[in-house]
């Protein structure tokens, strides 16, 4: 039903899609914990840099992370020379986009969760001789984790979805950097193409109703688990 | 010996002023008031989840809290067991992983409180796989009570054990506190605005009045 380049296009996709959320997973806990429990003057400062990419144009964002990643910028030009990395229009410059667009939704969504973890356990559990590290792990993390759950599960539908700064940093090298969205794009543009996007938009709407599917049972799962 | 002097000012952002001293060489204190005269606030100074802006707390023999020398020992390394008036049962674990949660301290040596005997004294076996929420009042205050003692403390702080109980029940939850304290000695300050309540079980009393003491002096001379 797929043609090999459409099957690679799928699998990057999904490599994309789960390095991304990986890569964007860490910092998004403890920054969403941190917006969750610090209350600081600056707070708005970090809190409007993390949410920009959610209304920013995502070409826009593409643009500025060429301008950072390219050859010439600052942050290419670093890993050009201490790793030998180019990284501009390699699947990792996908990562790199898909991490960047999805951070703010990650981030809401586990902040939360984070803020609805009650802190009066959290005080329970240091007076019961646990340091503040060991409350996070053992109280705070568990007790946020649906919402940890339902932001990667958003995060990687958002990657799957992701147009615009994708094709500014890895561009749309079919077997290499070729996602879903940008493999219909190159196919609807070609003659003929209208009829032969069909299976990748059928599978497209297929992972996203997976994605949406999983998160569903998971959930349940966990409520089932908690009121046994 | 003296097992607990509280010396402590502090002035919150609603214009109350908590300013209360005491010391007590007593096994079982009640520390009794009016709601709202800032007993429980004198327990989260004692265990370290409050600081005053000034003031000294020493429990045992250990300086816990001392503004003027700048000490302030965590609440991690109090060794202070803490039962909350709402008890605070961690709703992601069983009962038993609730009891376990508390990192043991170097136990005083051949005095260490078992979790099998633990588990016998407040009648917990029934109860080890549940999870809080499926517990009545009464379970769930035996098992905060079980979980604090579980840490070895060096002091125990109750609030309001009886709260939120009906009155068999709230003789019940004394029943087993008087047990606890009859095995294993433990100094132990119960707050209650019932002083009815707590009589039997402490040798003296505190009387606090919008955040200053009263009366402090032996529960038989009331």
């Amino acid at each position: 039903m797929l043609t090999e380049p459409e099957w690679n296009a799928v699998l990057t996709s999904l490599k994309v899609a789960t390095a991304s959320v990986a890569l964007g997973l860490p910092f998004a806990i403890g920054l969403g914990y941190f917006l969750a429990r610090w209350r600081s003057a600056g707070k708005w400062i970090v809190e409007t840099a993390v949410n920009l990419p959610l209304v920013l144009p995502p070409v826009v964002t593409g643009y500025l992370l060429l301008l950072l990643m390219g050859r010439n910028g600052p942050l290419g030009r670093l890993l050009d020379e201490f790793l030998g990395w180019r990284v501009v229009f390699t699947w990792y410059a996908a990562v790199a986009a898909g991490a960047i667009v999805s951070f703010p939704l990650m981030v809401r969504t586990i902040r939360v969760s984070f803020r609805s973890v009650d802190t009066r356990l959290e005080e329970a559990a240091r007076s019961l001789g646990r340091s503040r590290l060991s409350t996070f792990y053992r109280v705070s993390l568990p007790l946020a984790l649906r919402g940890i759950v339902a932001g990667s599960v958003l995060g990687f539908a958002r990657t799957l979805g992701e147009f615009g700064a994708t094709i500014m940093v890895a561009g749309n090298i079919p077997g290499q950097t070729q996602t879903i969205p940008t493999a219909i794009y190159s196919l609807v543009q070609s003659p003929g193409g209208w009829d032969r996007s069909w299976p990748l938009l059928l599978v497209s709407i297929l992972l996203a109703c997976v994605t949406l599917a999983a998160s569903e049972i998971l959930e349940r799962r966990r409520e089932r688990h908690e009121l046994s | 010996m003296s097992y607990l002097d509280f010396r402590a000012s502090h002035r919150f952002s609603t214009g109350f002023r908590l300013e209360a001293e005491f010391e007590t060489d007593q096994l079982v204190t009640a520390l009794c008031g009016p709601s709202g005269s800032g007993k429980t606030t004198i327990l989260e100074m004692i265990a370290g989840l409050k600081q005053p802006h000034q003031g000294r707390i020493e429990v045992g023999r250990k300086v816990v809290l001392d503004r003027q020398r700048r000490i302030m020992v965590p609440p991690e390394r109090r060794r202070i067991g803490f039962v909350f008036q709402d008890r605070r049962l961690f709703p992601h674990l069983t009962v038993e992983s609730n009891l376990r949660f508390g990192r043991r301290q170097n136990g005083r040596p051949g005095d260490g409180i078992r979790f099998d005997r633990l588990v016998e004294v407040l009648d917990l076996g029934r109860l080890l796989t549940r999870y809080p929420r499926n517990l009545s009042g009464g379970e769930q205050q035996r098992v905060a009570l079980g979980r604090a003692l579980l840490i070895h403390p060096e002091f125990l702080l109750l609030d309001e054990p009886t709260a939120a109980l009906d009155e068999p029940l709230r003789d019940r939850i004394l029943d087993y506190i008087a047990r606890v304290i009859d095995e294993w000695r433990i100094p132990t300050l119960i707050v209650s605005h019932v002083r009815e309540a707590v009589l039997r079980l402490a040798t003296r009393t505190i009387l606090l009045n919008q955040g200053r003491i009263v009366t402090s002096e032996s529960a038989s001379l009331l």
